[in-house]
């Protein structure tokens, strides 16, 4: 099975994020990047299932050269190749925008899957990975946590859990799927691993390498905008509820959710 | 020109959930002042009687696609569905719900009709016939203000228990107009093969408007017997941190935070829970927060509007009694 896995490089989730001055965007000096954690599911379960049936999986990522960071870990847990999109015109665009970007990259690519996390935890969007389906026409199956591909490799059998209940789902590949916190636990990169993956094959890629030209792409392509960003609501700081003893404590608790915060 | 606001209404098993109630309500605010129509979309299999329930929340006309094929909700055959509506009619606005289902359903259909869709979002105005949404960006650590200016329809999902239900009123009615369903192969090559119940039986996490949740303090997975004793006294569900998750104690889909799900109850119950910033993503629009936790210097105590410091082994049992009495 040949295998793509989308990865987006966004701030480690410690990260104190602030609006810079344009006031549209976030300031990005002295972030800590990581490769977003759903996408880390991907390459795991993109891993196995090549341990499991062979083939090859490849890694795309859009973004400036830091990126690349992220595509050697990815080749250091064990991919074979990646795919580095970098160029400033795709940077910061809608997850139409995006998908654009990422169809034409694998253009070309044979694949019969391809994982994106079911969300990134920089812009929470969680529409890159349907964007590219509908680029690509085949089935979306989204915030998976169990993937099983059938004997003959034609068909794939997922679990997606849904408010309640989880859904058993199958389609026909080639397929793309989003996932989800539970598929599996995703392996650190070994240091032989890291040795080799200097040697793996990471090709740089530019907007005209890929028949893209800068209006398609980035914010000029996008058709959703952020007119602006402020800080959330600040909560009022808390009441810390006092008393002789823990009877005493409860009793005050349930009379100020009562009374004060009316909310039982 | 584009017109009207639209609805995407959710059902499951033939019942419309919750969601659908909260969008016609909100479609309802923006159509008063905007002065366009309001319409929902109903999806489904023998849905008729049911999606005719929208219509005492406002809707003045229900589009109701029914046939075998769309019983259950897959994202190729509802998007097809509604693609094709939607290019028909051109409505200026559709409003989904940021649930599960709405989600996947409503990024398709915006790549599909290659227009700007503004997800999970908190707030919603019209400012010069424009939409402007609000939606959380980084985990709750920023509010964005996005617009969809030259692409119609305007789309939008609304996060879950965020808008408010209307009171219903029986006497308004709607005109209910059935759509032509025509699906290709390609629609159909996603099946849901099998449902498997949640066996809790509670009300997820993500819509749920009481949740009592768990952490490290918690100690081991039988301890949380004393959580579900409260959470059945007060209506609430249960939810965990990610080290009580990690730890083998409750299940992932249990996991409330920025790898977890995203909630917002009217009260959240956190005990044994530092409040670890990945986790505060998670909870942090909750409208009341309570911490039980037995560190007075536990971060979580600077976001919960009440805090108990004590050993939660000795609280939790408490506050059961004292729920027990007003209950
Ligand atoms: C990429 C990434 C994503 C993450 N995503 C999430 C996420 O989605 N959700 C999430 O929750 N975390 C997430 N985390 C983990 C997060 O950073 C914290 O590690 C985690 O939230 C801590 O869980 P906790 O509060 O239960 O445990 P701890 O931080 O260990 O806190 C336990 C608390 O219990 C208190 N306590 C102990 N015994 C008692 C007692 N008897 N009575 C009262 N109080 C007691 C202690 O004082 C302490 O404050 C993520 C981390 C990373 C790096």
């Amino acid at each position: 099975m040949n295998i793509l896995t989308c990865i987006k490089q966004v701030p480690d989730t410690e990260t104190q994020i602030k609006i810079d001055s344009g006031g549209k965007g976030i300031q990005t000096a002295d972030i800590k990047w990581v490769m977003n954690p759903y996408d880390e599911f991907g390459v795991e379960e993109a891993l196995r299932i090549k341990e499991k049936t062979g083939g090859k999986v490849t890694v795309i990522g859009v973004g400036p050269q830091r990126v690349v960071e992220s595509l050697r870990t990815a080749l250091a847990m064990g991919a074979d190749e990646a795919i580095h999109v970098d160029d400033p015109a795709a940077d910061g665009g809608d997850a139409l925008a995006m998908a654009r970007v990422l169809a034409a990259a694998v253009k070309g690519v044979p694949f019969d899957l391809i994982f994106c996390g079911q969300r990134a935890v920089d812009d929470d969007n969680a529409q890159v990975g349907a964007a590219l389906s509908e680029q690509l026409q085949i089935p979306l199956l989204s915030v998976i946590t169990k993937v099983e591909i059938s004997e003959d490799k034609t068909k794939v059998k997922v679990h997606r859990p849904v408010e309640g209940a989880t859904w058993v789902l199958e389609t026909s590949l080639p397929a793309l799927i989003t996932t989800q916190k539970g598929l599996n636990e995703p392996r650190y990169a070994s240091l032989p691993g890291i040795m080799k993956a200097k040697k793996k094959p990471l090709t740089a890629k530019k907007l005209g390498d890929l028949g893209l030209s800068p209006d398609q792409v980035g914010e000029a392509g996008s058709k959703l905008k952020i007119r602006s960003l402020t800080p959330p609501p600040e909560r009022q700081p808390g009441k810390i509820v006092e008393g002789e003893t823990i009877q005493e404590k409860g009793l005050l608790l349930v009379k100020l959710l009562r009374e004060e915060a009316k909310i039982i | 020109m584009a017109k009207g606001i639209w609805i995407i209404a959710e059902q499951r098993g033939g019942t419309l959930r919750k969601i659908s109630f909260e969008l016609v309500s909100e479609g309802r605010r923006l159509a008063d002042q905007s002065g366009q129509p309001l319409a929902a979309i109903v999806i489904g299999h023998q849905i008729g009687e049911e999606a005719k329930k929208l219509a005492a929340y406002g809707a003045e006309t229900i589009y109701i696609a029914d046939a075998p094929e769309l019983a259950a909700y897959t994202p190729e055959a509802y998007t097809a569905v509604l693609a094709e509506l939607i290019k028909a009619n051109e409505p200026d606005i559709v409003l989904g719900g940021a649930s599960q289902q709405g989600k996947e359903l409503a990024a398709k259909l915006a790549a599909r009709l290659s227009t700007g869709l503004a997800m999970d979002c908190v707030g919603l105005r019209l400012e010069d016939g424009l939409l402007v949404a609000k939606r959380p960006m980084y985990a709750g650590k920023i509010y964005a203000e996005v617009v969809c200016e030259t692409a119609r329809p305007q789309m939008v999902t609304a996060r879950p228990n965020v808008f408010a239900i209307l009171e219903p009123d029986t006497n308004r009615t709607a005109e209910t107009v059935p759509v032509p369903v025509s699906l290709k192969p390609e629609d159909l090559r996603t099946t849901l093969v099998e449902e498997l119940a949640d066996q809790s039986g509670k009300v997820d996490l993500t819509e749920a408007t009481c949740i009592v949740s768990g952490g490290r303090g918690m100690k081991g997975s039988e301890n949380f017997i004393i959580l579900e004793k409260l959470a059945a006294i007060i209506g609430a569900s249960v939810g965990a941190s990610r080290s009580a998750v990690d730890a083998g104690w409750r299940p992932h889909t249990d996991q409330v935070g920025q790898t977890g799900k995203v909630v917002n109850p009217n009260l959240y119950i956190a005990c044994g829970i530092s409040g670890a910033i990945q986790h505060l993503a998670g909870m942090g629009s909750s409208k009341v927060i309570v911490a039980v936790n037995k560190d007075a210097d536990a971060p979580i105590f600077q976001k919960a509007d009440y805090g108990i410091v004590g050993d939660l082994f000795e609280v939790v049992p408490v506050l059961e009694e004292e729920f027990k009495k007003i209950m």
